[in-house]
């Protein structure tokens, strides 16, 4: 993925700093509540909303276990339309096609629609090394790019960041990329966005290349599908001469019937709206109507590794909701940035890990950023087991084992730092299989009890940093159960 | 090797645990989810079009065939618009009473010339009335996608109740996917900023939707 | 009705309490009661930090220790999910590794049969009513496992509306997790202890004297927040509370 993120520390101690940041604490809690709240009344419009989950889920597990035919279709389908199709293995195939793309058309900038796997693959980089400016249009986008900041959320990557910030980033750094905000402009929303609409008109205006995402592609008929909310996915999917899609390969979905579940399972779960404000779909070229050439890049990036995994592979099924970001209690109090991806939150905690494996210190902490409470679980529209999935990485991480990487069969060796926790849990187990030494344990632990610390030290103090620690009994269960002939004589 | 034949490859040998003999397709998914949500008349059926249109902001309005041309000037007039784009394949009744300068959308006009036009008139493929959704497919009384983005004032006639369905399924079944959809749910909007909804960005920044029976 | 009671080693070793509370709680309303001696562990913690196969020895030794009762009860949300949800998985799994379906049959019997309280009384005995006298204000707090895992519903609930004297108030964000989560508490401390000190003071602000929930592990985490913060408030794991009677009431 993105350079940007090369180096992380492990989540813990990037959520630390963001745990005791007031402000940052502040804007995600009202953000994630405000849309919460919201998320479940438009979910309860729909009665039939497990079946349509159900159906989501079933769809595009098919489409998975089948992917090698429907890509086969999808591009057949595409190229009938007017379409070109590549694909690229890894990131820097699809920005080295991307770059190419657009050299060949003479130009050097290009518009962008909000798109997570561009962000992934670090497009924007990519093609400045090439002398080519990217101009993120979604309000979020470009909050974070003229912030120089790192998006922090699937949907909002500006989440962090609130209105007074907002203006802030505005008023400081628009006059570098374009039109410079208004003197007087104010943090009221509605003021930033007329600001972001005068900044980016111009731009859209001039374009020649769009590069966008898509949320789905129809294999049976070739269709691309970008959801979208404020108009600037429109303008660059139609203004531009030439169009180019960077696609994971998990985005096909078989029919064009498919659409009627996600076209309603999306919008609510993403910004609890019925419908987003815009939808474009568009099949190959049209002619006379949007761009007159049409590129279709197939991304794999890590795609396939995942789906060589029976338990993992259900986090391709993802839509890009972000429903579980904003359920999340720990991505509300570490934000986004701690998961040091461009997809942060639960589903990112089971993605990064399988897109990039588990070898860096951030990769391998993530399946543990997670308490497992099942909160993204419930409200995932696709039904991705996400605790599941982290207990899955959780032992590949301490245990190691087979796994496919760049599409070779590999065997994992344990990850570092997991030794002491081992051994402790060998320890346990082996304790817990011999009743006799639990007990003695147990009785040792009452009989020493009035010595016991309050609080502990070394590894202990992560606990009683925070917490006090609970006083141990004067006998375990077990000895009062036998004491008092299996409870039977009531003393007590 | 292509990279083609590489992911392809990978695909398939991710896939080794999936037999042969698996469910197709039909099989598969199931489908038990609703065709519409509840039961309704078809007036009621646009009731709830504009009960859900108005619910983002979009701005509804009712004609007659006899009504429509005085609605259209008025609505123009109040917007102060001096130059209009309409589609090829518009009815002229409807902008015929409108005391405007009327735009064609032609191929040598470019984004910059569009972007000076006060307003857009068009028709439409299928309104939703469960989300509030107006969809376009390009057709004569539609034209080019551009033309209703560029001006920031989209006003779109819905026959009713001949083109009002209730439902997303419904929808998708009249649409054709091999013409470039455009599907509208209000005037544009973001949540961006804190994740609350404010209208007006980079689209129309005023829908208005005429319901014409 | 032969019955276990599968405490958890948690429970066994820091709150024999809630342990005889079971105890007397099931024998007043009828239940023969054993606590089967061989039992230890459900092997939860191994399994849910990434020790799978560490996990599988425990989970052979719990089918073995409990199978041949007709109902194994426990006071833990978690344990009972790691019994019903996570043992078919640990057996699927293993003959998803070519390990066959021993595992799979060894842990089938106890399954169905493993009920956490709360389910217990209110869908086996079919009592929401325990007779019990509990003269305090409650919040109640519904754990993660036992809420989203086991699906225990308006179960607990219920049987708080019943107890006699027990006025419950709303607990503001309840499903919102507490931060405890297993190893989650110390491999995330700091996130972790966020997440209780916003539990506990949501739990603060319903000016409750005790938070109830019906998993110890969860509120040994709560109520060392709470302790350290220096609030009023007092942690009580639910069996306490429907153990205790006007004869007899808990401490």
């Amino acid at each position: 993925m993105s350079g940007t993120f090369v180096g992380m520390p492990a989540f813990p101690e990037a959520a630390r700093a963001a745990v005791h940041n007031a402000t940052l604490r502040g804007n995600l809690r009202h953000a994630t509540h405000t849309i919460r709240a919201k998320r479940a009344r438009a979910v309860a419009e729909l009665d039939d909303w497990p079946a349509l989950r159900e159906a989501g889920r079933r769809i595009k597990d098919h489409t998975l276990r089948h992917l090698d035919r429907y890509l086969e279709q999808l591009e057949e389908s595409v190229t009938a339309a007017g379409g070109t199709v590549h694909w690229a293995a890894d990131a820097e195939e699809a920005n080295r096609i991307v770059a190419d793309l657009v050299k060949a058309t003479g130009e050097s900038e290009v518009v962008k629609v909000k798109s997570m796997a561009t962000q992934e693959i670090g497009l924007n980089e990519a093609l400045l090394a090439e002398g080519i400016h990217a101009y993120e249009t979604d309000l979020a986008e470009l909050i974070v790019q003229l912030g120089k900041d790192r998006p922090s959320h699937i949907l909002v990557p500006a989440i962090h960041r609130n209105r007074g910030e907002i203006r802030d980033v505005f008023r400081s750094e628009m006059g570098a990329w374009g039109r410079p905000a208004p003197e007087d402009l104010t943090d009221t929303p509605a003021e930033l966005a007329e600001a972001a609409r005068l900044h980016l008109r111009e731009k859209f205006l001039r374009a020649r290349v769009g590069i966008s995402g898509a949320n789905f592609m129809v294999a049976e008929t070739g269709t691309l599908v970008v959801v979208e909310s404020e108009g600037n996915g429109r303008m660059c999917l139609t203004l531009p001469e030439t169009l180019i899609s960077v696609v994971g390969i998990e985005k096909i979905v078989p029919t064009w019937r498919d659409l009627e579940v996600f076209l309603q399972t999306l919008p609510r779960s993403s910004t609890a709206e019925r419908m987003n404000p815009y939808t474009s779909m568009w099949t190959g070229t049209t002619d006379e109507d949007g761009p007159r050439a049409f590129h279709l890049v197939l991304l794999d990036n890590g795609r396939t590794d995942a789906l060589a995994d029976q338990v993992g592979r259900q986090a391709l099924r993802c839509i890009r909701c972000s429903a579980c970001l904003n359920v999340c209690p720990v991505y509300e109090r570490a934000g986004g940035h701690a998961y040091g991806s461009v997809y942060p939150g639960p589903i990112g905690a089971i993605l990064s890990p399988q897109l990039r494996g588990t070898a860096s210190e951030i990769d391998a902490s993530l399946p543990y950023a997670s308490s497992l409470c099942g909160a993204c679980y419930e409200v995932c529209p696709v039904a991705i087991d996400i605790p599941e999935v982290l207990v899955h990485l959780r032992e590949r991480v301490v245990e190691g084992g087979p796994a496919v990487r760049q599409g070779n069969k590999v065997v994992l060796k344990p990850a570092r730092g997991h030794a002491a926790e081992r051994a402790a849990m060998r320890a346990a187990r082996w304790a817990f299989a011999h009743p006799g030494t639990l007990r003695a344990g147990q009785r040792l632990a009452s009989r020493t009890r009035r010595l016991h610390p309050r609080t502990l030290p070394g590894p202990g103090r992560a606990w009683s940093g925070t917490r006090d620690l609970p006083a141990v009994p004067a006998e375990p269960f077990r000895d009062w159960w036998q004491r008092t002939r299996a409870g039977r004589d009531g003393a007590e | 090797m292509s990279s083609r034949d590489r992911i392809l490859g990978r695909v398939r040998r991710a896939l080794a645990d999936v037999t042969p003999d698996e469910r197709p397709y039909g099989e598969a998914v199931p489908r038990d989810h609703l065709r519409v949500h509840g039961e309704r008349t078809p007036e009621q059926t646009v009731e709830l079009l504009a009960e859900n249109l108005a619910d983002y902001r979009a701005v509804v309005h009712r004609a007659d065939a006899e009504g429509l041309p005085l609605l259209v000037m008025r609505l123009l007039a109040e917007r102060g618009a001096r130059e209009v784009l309409v589609p090829s394949g518009l009815p002229t009744r409807w902008t015929a009473a409108a005391d405007v300068a009327r735009i064609h959308d032609r191929a040598e006009h470019t984004p910059q010339r569009l972007d000076r036009v006060d307003s857009v008139v068009t028709g439409c493929a299928v309104a939703i009335a469960e989300t509030g959704t107006i969809v376009l497919d390009g057709s004569s009384d539609q034209g080019r996608r551009r033309i209703s983005l560029v001006p920031d004032h989209h006003i779109c006639v819905v026959r009713v109740p001949g083109q009002v369905v209730s439902s997303v399924p419904e929808a998708l079944e009249r649409l054709d996917p091999a013409r470039p959809l455009t599907w509208i749910s209000g005037p544009s909007a973001t949540s961006d900023i804190e994740l609350d909804r404010v209208e007006g960005v980079h689209g129309p920044r005023t829908l208005e939707v005429i319901l014409l029976s | 009705m032969r019955v276990a009671l599968f405490l958890t080693c948690v429970n066994d070793t820091l709150y024999p309490d809630t342990g005889r509370a079971v105890v007397k709680l099931l024998t007043r309303l009828g239940v023969d009661v054993d606590f089967p001696m061989g039992q230890s562990c459900c092997g939860q913690a191994h399994y849910n930090t990434g020790y799978r196969h560490e996990a599988e020895p425990l989970a052979r030794h719990f089918s073995d220790v409990f199978r041949g009762y007709e109902a194994i009860v426990t006071p833990s949300g978690s344990c009972g999910a790691m019994v019903r949800e996570l043992y078919p998985r640990m057996g699927e799994r293993a003959r998803a590794e070519g390990r066959g379906d021993s595992l799979a049959r060894t842990l089938a019997p106890v399954v169905h049969k493993t009920y956490e309280l709360t389910e217990f009384l209110v869908d086996v005995l079919g009592v929401t009513d325990v007779g019990a006298c509990y003269p305090h204000t409650v919040t109640y707090h519904p754990t993660c496992h036992g809420l989203r895992g086991l699906g225990l519903g308006d179960r607990p609930r219920r049987l708080l509306e019943a107890v006699k004297g027990l006025e419950l108030v709303e607990l503001p964000g309840a499903e919102e997790c507490c931060g405890f989560g297993g190893t989650f508490a110390l491999k995330n401390a700091e996130v972790s202890a966020a997440m209780g000190a916003d539990k506990v003071r949501a739990a603060e602000s319903t000016g409750a004297e005790v938070l109830c929930a019906a998993d110890n592990s969860c509120l040994m985490h709560i109520g060392g927040t709470m302790s350290r913060l220096r609030t009023d408030m007092r942690p009580v794991h639910i069996a306490e509370i429907l153990a205790s009677t006007e004869e007899e009431p808990a401490a």
